[in-house]
């Protein structure tokens, strides 16, 4: 049912925000009901770029699977294969080399760091600034290339295979990523001087899309969203898989609740992620990249369940197994879609304008939500 | 909790019910008419405290399809999965959007997907497909001649 744009019998004012909306970064459909300026209710429409991937799926071996999960949240490609690796990784009790988990969590925390900063860019676009998104593409610019060098590709990796890891990597790995760190760590303070310490963009961040922490467990909020409210759900820590244990970082949470919080906790983790590859970086073990696994992969029946930390929170990917060399049924819990669910909670009673900033610092990516 | 306390626990409150074990996290096999009173009380009792519902889905058995439930406790760390097997040919199971609100959004996405019809659900709409889709693309014996490639 998609209402027309018009007025209420109570007066009130129906207006469509999107599927072709620049803010709302892709095929999003919003359906806004106003008082005046003052949004009523929001209701998202879902559905203009589902692919059911999850039905895809099931007629995918448990080597093929892996790649569909590239598109689904294109900026978080690795971390998508990392999840999908380790659930299959968990049906067989594969271990995995050790050199291999290092590459994925280095791989892991440059694609953080890599959407956080396109999700920068975009946020201070939407909000009227035009200048961080050419100055956020410059860093991303960087990492890319490293992606490029090492996975042959720049958006949609494929690296990460069920035991480890598809290719070693590139010999000028090490020399850029070091080069990046450097890059990056001089890079930040401009940013943060650009449009953190911006008493424009305060104004427009501070108090605007309140979520409060027992709203957001109950959305099933996860990652940023969740964090800026006070909620300590990193995956990274409370469940952690790969070197993740080993490694120092710091949990960022921000009691806020408001998109400055929300800003200011995705600011600070990409910090944390450079403190974590810098630990990894020069340390990468010697050995193999990968496991000896079979041709043919067969999971044992039951079901499987892993969780991992993406870009925009938790990504979880069940799998029940019969037996076979395709899994039965496949459900990948996505970040996006209840990080969606709870935007009419933190835009109602709100300005239409503010909307955006509300939804910018959700940092939504609809393939995610439409799978 | 770990998963042996979690069954005692869960065995004092209602004797009717089944666990399954062997996985990573203790399974419970809810009868449809009990699941609504025992969400409640997971939500709800300072030993269970499970407020962080993180996956809800349904799986097609071809003479079934089962409800499965993920739920966390993020003040006691402990995980649990609920399953209700539902009647293929009329599934209804009450809703539990009153309780985790994510499960508004997720019970819409199980209802078009599955056509699982959730009682007293607040706003049961498609959420993906157009309004005059027809049939249920996720069950096992969907089929589409013109859109559905096979592999």
């Amino acid at each position: 049912m998609h209402e027309v744009a018009g007025t209420t019998p109570e007066g009130d004012f129906i207006i469509n925000v999107g599927p072709q909306h620049p803010a709302t970064h892709g095929v999003l459909h919003l359906v806004i009901t106003l008082e005046g300026e003052t949004i009523k209710k929001i209701e998202p429409h879902l559905g203009y770029i589902h692919r059911s991937i999850e039905k895809m799926c099931e007629s995918l071996t448990y080597r093929q699977f892996i790649y569909v999960t590239s598109r689904m949240d294109y900026l978080s490609a690795h971390i998508n294969n990392h999840a999908c690796a380790l659930c299959v990784e968990k049906g067989l009790q594969v271990e995995v080399p050790l050199r291999a988990q290092y590459i994925r969590v280095m791989m892991d925390e440059l694609t953080r760091i890599a959407s956080h900063e396109l999700w920068w860019g975009a946020l201070a676009m939407d909000v009227g600034a035009f200048t961080p998104f050419f100055y956020a593409f410059r860093e991303r610019e960087t990492i890319n290339e490293i992606m490029e060098e090492t996975c042959g590709a720049r958006l949609t990796m494929n690296y990460m295979v069920p035991g480890g890891v598809m290719a070693d990597i590139h010999p000028q790995f090490q020399q850029k990523v070091n080069f990046f760190i450097a890059l990056y760590k001089k890079k930040i303070e401009e940013y943060n001087e650009l449009v953190t310490g911006n008493i424009i963009f305060q104004n427009r961040m501070k108090g605007v899309g309140f979520l409060s922490a027992e709203n957001a467990i109950s959305y099933g909020c996860s990652g940023p969203v969740a964090r800026a409210s006070g909620v300590a759900c990193d995956v990274r820590k409370r469940y952690p898989y790969d070197v993740y244990e080993q490694v120092q970082f710091e949990e960022v949470i921000e009691t806020g609740g408001d998109s400055f919080a929300r800003y200011l906790v995705r600011i600070r983790e990409m910090e944390q992620s450079v403190h974590i590859i810098e630990q990894l970086i020069d340390n990468i073990p010697e050995g193999d990249f990968q496991a000896k696994t079979k041709a043919v992969l067969k999971l044992p029946k039951g079901e499987f369940y892993q969780r991992v930390e993406t870009a925009r929170g938790e990504l979880g990917v069940y799998i029940v197994s019969e037996g076979g060399t395709t899994p039965y049924r496949i459900k990948f819990r996505s970040p996006g879609f209840s990080n969606l669910s709870a935007l009419n909670e933190m835009a109602k009673g709100g300005k239409i304008g503010d909307l955006v900033a509300t939804m910018g610092t959700l940092d939504l990516v609809i393939p995610d939500i439409d799978r | 909790m770990t998963n042996e306390e979690l069954k005692i626990a869960l065995f004092n409150i209602n004797a009717s019910l089944t666990f399954e074990e062997g996985g990573e996290w203790l399974n419970v096999l809810v009868p449809v008419n009990e699941f609504k009173p025992l969400a409640k009380t997971l939500f709800s009792e300072p030993e269970f405290i499970c407020n962080y519902l993180f996956c809800l889905t349904c799986v097609d058995w071809k003479t079934h399809l089962t409800m499965v439930y993920h739920l966390t406790s993020l003040q006691w760390q402990h995980n649990l999965v609920i399953k209700v097997v539902l009647n293929r040919d009329n599934p209804a199971i009450e809703t539990v959007s009153d309780i985790w609100k994510t499960a508004e959004f997720l019970e819409r996405e199980v209802y078009e997907l599955f056509g699982v019809n959730f009682i007293h659900h607040p706003d049961l709409r498609r959420l993906i497909l157009t309004d005059d889709f027809n049939g249920w693309p996720l069950r096992k014996d969907f089929e589409d001649p013109v859109n559905m490639i096979k592999l």
